[in-house]
């Protein structure tokens, strides 16, 4: 989802490939898996086609056809890809199952804290991390004698003297393409402020002082990005980076292998990997899982051997092959300076995406609803009430709130 | 021709007619009247998440719905009547926003905004439409003979392309430092963002639909010049009309029908303009009508979607097609019926 863009959206389908020589075991059930379509999710699926009968399908759109594939029976996908918030929709319907007695079996090799464990019951493999957190051109900083920004009010004041040095015109980049990208901005902020999303009965509680500060500290960054902010997404910030129009910006941990993309990027090796900025109460960022499911809807002959595909997908070879490519979870991950970041804010007690139904419903009429206060139609207040009110509306039609 | 086989001749398109455009409709129609939403419980749950080393793992009180012996979500659908038209409309936000005479709160409203938009893009392109395809039509149709095929190929090339790919290139031309913005900032040496605001994003949006469907307004007219009578624009050239007196008096009430098909053809598409809303990524300044159904159908992470408004809206959709229809219809009527 990080990655959509509307020309992704077709499926890229990989067909089985007939060697399996890196496999450690033949597989002669036919299996299916649909996930996201970032690189680290091609290395695992390429890794799991060498174990033979197996297809993939990597998908942007994914999200939109996980739960109907998942509910069908038999199930569409033996396997699927799934982040924490895309886990919930396969949870809510119970079309995932219980992978306990197959880690027993078959998960020797697993970290406990791959075990995405809901009520006790492990529900998902995880395989990886993602965070967005500061990436900051050294060079530039070092040359004007800022240190590495810690604060988002750092981050402004670094930004104010490289426009002034006359370095850059928009020294930071953001995603704030309205809708997700830009509603993840403000969960990111309002997190870091300390806030929390929902009173009781689901009812929204995003229109106080964390909510005010938040807002305000995503237009101060405004000023020194470049106007077209509200369209410009992961991969515009990647480039903006790339081609050095940017010094700071807060990105996603699996972009930061493209920043010393030696056929793409000009600024390979000067860009470092920090902590995400500081709010009032936390660093302004939310951790996210990808990783594996099983569907319900299999026969456990299926699901055995789905299993053990899956896990010869994100086995230590692929994590060697692929180190750079993402923040693995595996033994055999050497954390370079590349996961620096990712890893400087979860230590620095950065919370995990609060992934829920009302929170689905939340980040939308958040993308919708943030673009009138960037551009000025409304002011904060106005803004956030005008939010919480579209998110009553859907909320109610969702049945979440009752009349 | 008798009862039979006209039924046989119609029967498989009424047939047609009803499965895919009136069932639908009707279906839609129902559905903007009801809501289906699951049942939910709350129940109080451990999730664990990884972090690095360890987990972390929290205890929070979360909704989740009810599932049957089946393992099937429970859903109840209820009559709302209108109320998924009052979710969409607003109606006490905007009376209100109109009483105080606040024209701009009331474009912040999504579904006033996305209608001042979809009409100001409807109405003004229709003219710039009509009058390029005129433009065109002429222009081939003075072409000289040998060189009329390639010139009619050339100029409907706009509208063999696909929508969301013309609009994307549209995009990348004009955003960012794109090429021709560049070129633009070279020349006037100021520096241009075409996507940081609301109406030069609007602008390049007609600018684009007009090139797109312009080529289709040619085709029409010039197969109808084909069939202006020759006689009267001879005798007019004898009589001394210029050029464009001959236009305005025998070719344009010539081509009127024409046209008035055109014009119709082109309310029905721009009214439902999505293509450039989506390929211009440009939600955060304008939206249109048909893209806020889009939004509504499309399910967040958490797999919500609000059929009902998204059904209340396209039937809004429609009853405003049929409304800017009217005008041109009436006179298709009168005309035919003076006709005979």
């Amino acid at each position: 989802m990080k990655l959509k863009t509307i020309l992704m959206a077709g499926a890229m389908s990989i067909a089985a490939s007939g060697a399996w020589a890196a496999c450690s075991f033949e597989n002669d059930v036919p299996l299916k898996s649909l996930s996201a379509g970032f690189e680290a999710w091609k290395a695992v699926t390429d890794a799991m086609a060498e174990c033979g009968n197996f297809s993939a399908s990597l998908d942007q759109e994914f999200r939109e056809k996980q739960p109907e594939a998942f509910a069908a029976d038999p199930a569409l996908y033996q396997i699927g890809g799934v982040s924490n918030a895309t886990l919930v929709p396969l949870l809510n319907a119970g079309t995932i199952r219980p992978l306990d007695d197959l880690v027993e079996k078959y998960g020797q090799d697993l970290l406990p804290n791959q075990l995405i464990k809901v009520d006790g019951k492990t529900m998902a493999i995880a395989m990886m991390v993602n965070a967005q957190h500061l990436m900051y051109r050294d060079d530039v900083l070092a040359e004007l004698g800022i240190e590495e920004p810690k604060s988002y009010a750092d981050v402004l004041a670094a930004a104010a003297k490289i426009k002034e040095a006359g370095v850059m015109d928009y020294p930071i980049g953001g995603t704030f393409k309205t809708g997700w990208n830009l509603g993840q901005e403000f969960v990111n902020m309002y997190l870091g402020e300390g806030g929390a999303f929902f009173g009781d009965g689901n009812m929204p509680a995003i229109n106080n002082e964390q909510g005010v500060a938040a807002l305000e500290t995503l237009k101060a960054m405004t000023e020194f990005m470049d106007p077209e902010y509200l369209v410009s997404d992961s991969t515009y910030v990647q480039q903006q980076f790339q081609q050095g129009k940017i010094a700071m910006a807060n990105l996603w941990a699996s972009r930061a292998a493209a920043m010393n993309d030696e056929t793409e990027s000009q600024v390979v090796g000067k860009v470092t990997m920090a902590a995400a900025p500081m709010g009032s109460a936390l660093p302004a960022t939310t951790i996210w899982w990808d990783g594996i499911v099983l569907a319900s809807n299999i026969s456990d002959e299926e699901a055995d051997a789905a299993f053990r595909v899956a896990l010869e997908g994100m086995d230590s070879d692929t994590v060697s092959a692929n180190n750079d490519v993402a923040v693995w979870l595996s033994p055999a991950y050497s954390a370079g300076a590349l996961a620096a970041g990712a890893a400087a804010s979860a230590e620095g007690g950065a919370k995990a995406y609060p992934a829920s139904s009302p929170m689905g419903i939340m980040h939308t009429s958040l993308g919708n609803g943030l673009a009138d206060y960037l551009t000025g139609a409304k002011d904060a207040q106005t803004t956030l009430a005008d939010i919480e009110a579209d998110y009553i509306t859907a909320a109610k039609e969702a049945g979440l709130i009752s009349n | 021709m008798n009862f039979r086989t006209f039924a046989a001749f119609v029967g498989p398109s009424v047939f047609m007619m009803l499965l895919f455009i009136a069932f639908p409709l009707v279906s839609v129609f129902k559905q903007s009247f009801y809501v289906t939403q699951p049942i939910y419980e709350t129940v109080e749950k451990e999730t664990c998440t990884p972090g690095f080393l360890t987990q972390t793992c929290v205890t929070e009180q979360v909704s989740q719905p009810m599932l049957d012996d089946h393992g099937e979500i429970i859903t109840q659908t209820q009559y709302v009547g209108l109320q998924s038209y009052r979710n969409v409309l607003e109606p006490e936000r905007a009376w209100r926003a109109i009483s105080d005479g606040s024209w701009h709160v009331l474009s912040t409203i999504n579904f006033w905004k996305a209608l001042r938009f979809t009409l100001t893009f409807t109405l003004i392109t229709l003219p710039l439409v009509v009058g390029c395809g005129l433009g065109i039509a002429i222009l081939i149709n003075n072409a000289a003979k040998t060189i009329r095929g390639p010139v009619i190929f050339v100029s409907l090339l706009p509208f063999i392309i696909t929508p969301v790919i013309g609009v994307l290139s549209i995009n990348w031309l004009f955003r960012g430092d794109g090429i021709l913005t560049a070129m633009m900032e070279w020349w006037l040496n100021r520096d241009i963002a075409l996507f940081a605001q609301a109406w030069t994003i609007e602008l390049l949006m007609m600018l684009y639909r007009v090139w797109h469907v312009a080529p289709f307004a040619a085709i029409i007219f010039y197969a109808g010049l084909q069939t202006v009578n020759q006689d009267s624009l001879e005798s007019a050239v004898i009589d001394g009309a210029t050029r464009w007196q001959r236009l305005k008096y025998i070719v344009i009430p010539h081509l009127m029908p024409l046209i008035i098909f055109v014009a119709m053809i082109h309310l029905m598409d721009s009214y439902r303009v999505f293509e450039e809303i989506v390929g211009f990524s440009s939600q955060g300044y304008v939206i249109s009508l048909q893209w806020l159904t889009f939004d509504y159908l499309t399910p967040d992470q958490a797999g919500n979607r609000s059929i009902s408004r998204a059904s209340a809206n396209s039937m809004l959709t429609m009853i405003g097609v049929v409304i800017l229809l009217i005008l041109p219809l009436r006179r298709t009527w009168r005309d035919h019926k003076g006709g005979h």
